[in-house]
């Protein structure tokens, strides 16, 4: 079988060399001026660099543009993508198909991976957009194993699954941290905190904790787990699902790369056989267990959760 | 077509300057009824959600039938019926599809708001009459996106609830194609189709219709500083809240007739019907009002007032004129009364007795101050005398809803005409 991809979002230059010992096949890098709730910020010339260094390890690197673009960042699309284009990386991440016409003005012919989140849910939005140059349909964290194994059956593209890490469950294009502290009079504080990436909501009837923080793109809340499904992979491998990403935003660089190293010996377990892998995944999954911060509990995110409408 | 550049919005006529392009009034309806009064009291257009593939699983949804129903009643007042048809499809919601779009095509059903390519491309295929307009869910939020959007076809876009004027003016000179923007109702505080808040919170999916507004939740703000948790709040201080208030530009009705947008939408498809004919009776009035004499149209405070009569939100413009500050959100509180009630709805009026006959919605009694309102006449405001039940029989209260009574008013009244109280 062919391996699937292990995709990772890294936070520094520092950071993709220690995923590349750490057993990463690719990097998804970017900007918030282009690109959503990224884990770490590489400008263009950052980006060179980290292209650079990954294309020497033999690896892949993506760039984010799937933020939600307004008039006054759409000029901004094609020649960022021809810049792209001329330093070589592999694939571009978007969302909003102003990209697409972008792209068609740069005239470049960077592979373009169509990544809406969570309105990424069945395998026809994935054909569709392939057929207007998509190559990858990175899939919304809301579907099921079954979902996504038959998505996986009719798609025409490669798919990617996020398997480990937070997911956002919510996007406004207001500042909302901001707006709490103005209401609260403490002007101070919205200065203050405009950065930080260190709060929570609580929510008491659940006793959850979301994620929140503000950026360029408006405010962002996270699941209150983290997903991860090392010891659950089988179902994923005998779909031959293309990618899997980790991701790591709002984790420390030591984490992303011990959680890295342990699916790549999923991965490698499994390709070896199906038994190596069950041999060892009770292990593995231990000890992400080990390392997971206190106030972010594992859970399997939606793969074996049944929604209702 | 031709191009908006060359679309003319204005042109002087009996050398007086007249808006030529009237654009859509477009209203919510969640069953039959509330589409006759949408209708009747002057939407041009109203949508409406059929039992599958539509966001808003709790609203009242149309059948096939009712849909045919609501669009002959539709016809005769030449508006148009649109079917939201606006979820993300999961793999085991497509089957039926074909047949669904066909349905609505055959009911004669004018276009789909969609959002979802797999309806879009198969709407084309088997339903080719229908127009195809992009919903909100697809957040299209900037010029190049609507030009995709217009290569692919569609006749109409519906815009991100985040766009401004400004952003839209340049949409409009950008691309040809037609763009409904939200003048009026609730929002969402997220990108809408963005968010599954309600996903993780309740298991119940928000882009297929399970939204249980958990951004209307109350919540605790906390950092963590070196490694413990520290509330961001104090005693006295209110919870963190996410709540928008509700949008309303009535007062921005002549900028965006000027801008050229094609159709302006209220939301509401849950909401009353008093909601609904007191919401569109009033954007009819500006609307008209401004078309026939833009240069000397003053927003009258009475129409303000009668907005107000239905509101159960603090309201705000939004994004329509910039970006919003926290004043266009609500903390501590969630929504307010409507300071009036709807107490019942005219059947028939008889000039000769000046009997009023009306369908009891409300409680009511004799003694009462009650508004009358509707598109044939002026509001005005009568002291209900005696009230008789069908069967002649006085009554101290008009107590049971749908009860059918009679009463006298000596103005003259139209079925369908609304009676309201104001609470005390």
């Amino acid at each position: 079988m062919t391996k699937p991809e292990l995709l990772v979002t890294p936070q520094s230059l520092s950071h993709i060399k220690a995923l590349i010992e750490a057993g990463a096949d690719a990097f998804l890098i970017g900007e918030q001026q282009f690109g959503l709730r990224l884990a770490g910020e590489f400008t263009i010339e950052e980006v060179r660099e980290a292209t650079a260094i990954i294309h020497n390890a033999g690896k892949k690197v993506y760039v984010a543009m799937n933020a939600i673009f307004h008039n006054d960042r759409v000029d901004a699309l094609a020649p960022y993508m021809k810049a792209l284009s001329e330093i070589g990386v592999d694939g571009i991440v978007f969302g909003d198909p102003s990209v697409i016409i972008a792209r068609r003005e740069a005239d470049v012919n960077i592979p373009l991976h169509w990544n809406p989140e969570t309105i990424a849910t069945n395998w026809f939005q994935a054909n569709y957009w392939g057929k207007r140059g998509a190559t990858r349909a990175v899939l919304a964290r809301e579907l099921s194993m079954d979902e996504i194994v038959e998505i996986k059956e009719n798609a025409e593209i490669e798919i990617e699954v996020q398997v480990h890490g937070m997911t956002c469950m919510f996007q406004s294009k207001r500042p909302l941290l901001g707006h709490y502290f103005l209401y609260e009079g403490k002007a101070m504080e919205v200065e203050n905190r405009k950065n930080n990436r260190n709060m929570f909501l609580h929510d008491p009837e659940r006793n959850s904790k979301y994620p929140i923080y503000e950026d360029l793109n408006g405010t962002h809340i996270f699941s209150p787990n983290d997903m991860c499904i090392i010891d659950e992979l089988d179902e994923l491998f005998e779909a031959e699902i293309d990618v899997f990403k980790i991701e790591g935003v709002l984790h420390t660089e030591e984490y992303v790369v011990a959680v890295t190293e342990c699916y790549r010996k999923a991965i490698d377990a499994y390709t070896e056989s199906p038994d190596a892998y069950f041999d060892i995944k009770e292990e593995l999954l231990a000890k992400i267990e080990e390392i997971q911060p206190e106030l972010r509990p594992l859970d399997t995110g939606f793969f074996f959760k049944e929604t209702v409408y | 077509m031709t191009l908006l550049k060359d679309d003319t919005i204005s042109e002087i006529r009996d050398g007086k300057r007249v808006i030529v392009k009237k654009p859509e009034l477009l209203a919510p309806a969640g069953n039959l009824e509330k589409l006759k009064i949408a209708v009747h009291y002057g939407a041009d257009a109203v949508f409406i959600g059929g039992q599958e593939f539509g966001l808003r699983s709790n609203a009242g949804n149309f059948s096939i039938d009712e849909m045919r129903e609501g669009v002959e009643f539709a016809n005769k007042y030449g508006a148009r019926i649109y079917v939201t048809t606006n979820i993300f499809a999961h793999n085991d919601n497509m089957d039926g599809l074909d047949e669904y779009l066909k349905a609505l095509e055959g009911a004669g059903v004018a276009g789909i708001i969609v959002a979802d390519p797999l309806i879009i491309e198969t709407c084309k295929i088997v339903a080719p009459k229908l127009e195809i307009h992009l919903s909100t869910q697809q957040s299209l939020s900037n010029w190049k996106a609507v030009q995709y959007w217009k290569e692919e076809g569609l006749e109409r876009v519906v815009l991100a609830r985040e766009t401004s004027a400004e952003e839209i003016k340049l949409m409009k000179e950008k691309v040809d194609i037609e763009i409904e923007s939200f003048v009026h109702g609730a929002m969402c505080i997220a990108y809408s189709g963005r968010c599954v808040l309600s996903n993780h919170m309740t298991a119940r999916d928000s882009n297929r219709g399970g939204c249980c507004q958990s951004c209307r939740w109350d919540y605790d703000l906390y950092a963590v500083e070196d490694g413990e948790e520290k509330p961001l709040f104090e005693e006295g201080n209110e919870a963190f809240a996410m709540s928008p208030k509700d949008l309303k530009l009535i007062e921005s009705i002549p900028k965006i007739i000027d801008l050229g947008i094609d159709s302006l939408k209220v939301e509401g498809r849950m909401k009353s019907i008093h909601y609904i004919a007191t919401v569109v009776s009033v954007y009819r009035k500006v609307i008209d009002a401004y078309c026939a004499d833009p240069d000397n149209f003053k927003i009258k405070l009475e129409w303000l007032e009668e907005l107000d009569k239905c509101a159960n939100r603090e309201t705000a413009s939004s994004f329509f004129e910039g970006q919003p500050g926290y004043e266009q959100q609500m903390f501590g509180e969630h929504g307010k009364q409507t300071k009036f009630d709807f107490v019942g709805m005219v059947l028939d009026y008889n000039e000769e007795t000046q009997m009023v006959t009306l369908q009891q919605r409300n409680y009511f009694k004799p003694g009462d101050e009650v508004e009358f309102f509707g598109p044939e006449i002026e509001n005005f405001k009568v002291v209900i005398d005696e009230v008789w039940d069908e069967d002649g029989q006085a009554l101290d209260a008009a107590r049971h809803p749908l009860q059918i009574v009679r009463f006298k008013c000596a103005e003259k009244l139209y079925p369908m005409n609304m009676m309201r109280k104001e609470m005390r």
